[in-house]
């Protein structure tokens, strides 16, 4: 009983500020429900018995790729004259697909007889490592490239290009 | 009320429509990445979801960590494309950048 109050507490803070991240007009409220999405997502995880994806979560997203998605949003920042009202021309066909992608999906998941049992929850850290260092060492190594180069990728794509400046000033000289 | 498999499906499958409806009709560009985002989310909770209702499965996990990895990844780079295109264009309404088309 107390098990079913807390999956829907945590369904319910993870699809409500969902809600809230699609239809608000404001960027940076839609940034905060965004944070309470991911709260609410690292709490099913915590509820599946995934511990260590569940503080991972809180790590990454809650920690870093949230902090990094509202100073974007604080440095972007769009005058409110500047916004327009959705057309409903503009609203309404990914409403209809997005609704329709979901009556597809629940359509498959109530109908499906899942044979799927619980499994006994564990502690899941060490066995993750485990795996990571055996069987998913190519994929493990593979992402530390990516994000390395995802890295390297964003400082040089938001360096200041002092670069151009020199090239007007060499095209002058030479002129 | 038992909770079982199909009840995560479910909340994974409306954070999926909620953000492919974001995706499509948002003209904010860092909107439309929270809406990625939100796709993003909604996947790794099936992978969790399945691999808890699974015996002995730890796979999915491992591959969940290996998608928010990735999220990091994309998210970093995309939020500098949405600088650099703030700075060029003095927005970040996705419309405008249409630069290529003409």
């Amino acid at each position: 009983m107390i098990r079913d109050l807390v999956f829907v507490a945590l369904a319910l803070l993870a699809v409500v500020p969902a809600i809230w991240v699609v239809f608000s007009r404001n960027i940076v409220h839609a940034g905060f429900a965004l944070l309470f999405t991911l709260l609410g997502v690292a709490g099913l995880y915590a509820f599946l018995g995934a511990d260590f994806l569940a503080v991972t979560q809180l790590m990454v997203y809650v920690g870093g790729v949230l902090v990094l998605v509202l100073f974007t949003v604080m440095m972007t920042h769009v005058p409110a004259a500047g916004r327009r009202r959705h057309g409903l021309d503009r609203l309404v066909p990914p409403a209809v697909f997005a609704a329709a992608v979901f009556g597809v999906l629940y359509k498959v998941i109530t109908s499906v007889e899942w044979k799927a049992v619980a499994t006994p929850s564990k502690a899941t850290t060490a066995e993750i490592g485990t795996h990571l260092m055996t069987t998913y060492i190519f994929p493990f190594e593979y992402v530390s490239i990516v994000l390395l180069g995802a890295m390297i990728g964003a400082a040089i794509l938001i360096r200041e290009r002092r670069a151009t400046d020199d090239d007007e000033e060499n095209r002058e000289a030479q002129a | 009320m038992n909770i079982g498999l199909p009840h995560f499906l479910t909340v994974s499958a409306a954070l999926f429509a909620l953000g492919l409806f974001a995706v499509m009709s948002r003209r904010n560009s860092v909107a439309i990445l929270m809406g990625v985002e939100l796709m993003l989310n909604a996947a790794n909770v099936n992978f969790v979801a399945f691999s808890r209702y699974v015996q002995n499965g730890i796979d999915g996990q491992i591959l969940a960590a290996f998608v928010i990895v990735l999220a990091a990844a994309e998210a970093a780079v995309a939020l500098a494309i949405v600088l650099a295109l703030y700075r060029n264009y003095g927005t970040v309404n996705a419309d405008t950048a249409q630069s290529l088309k003409r």
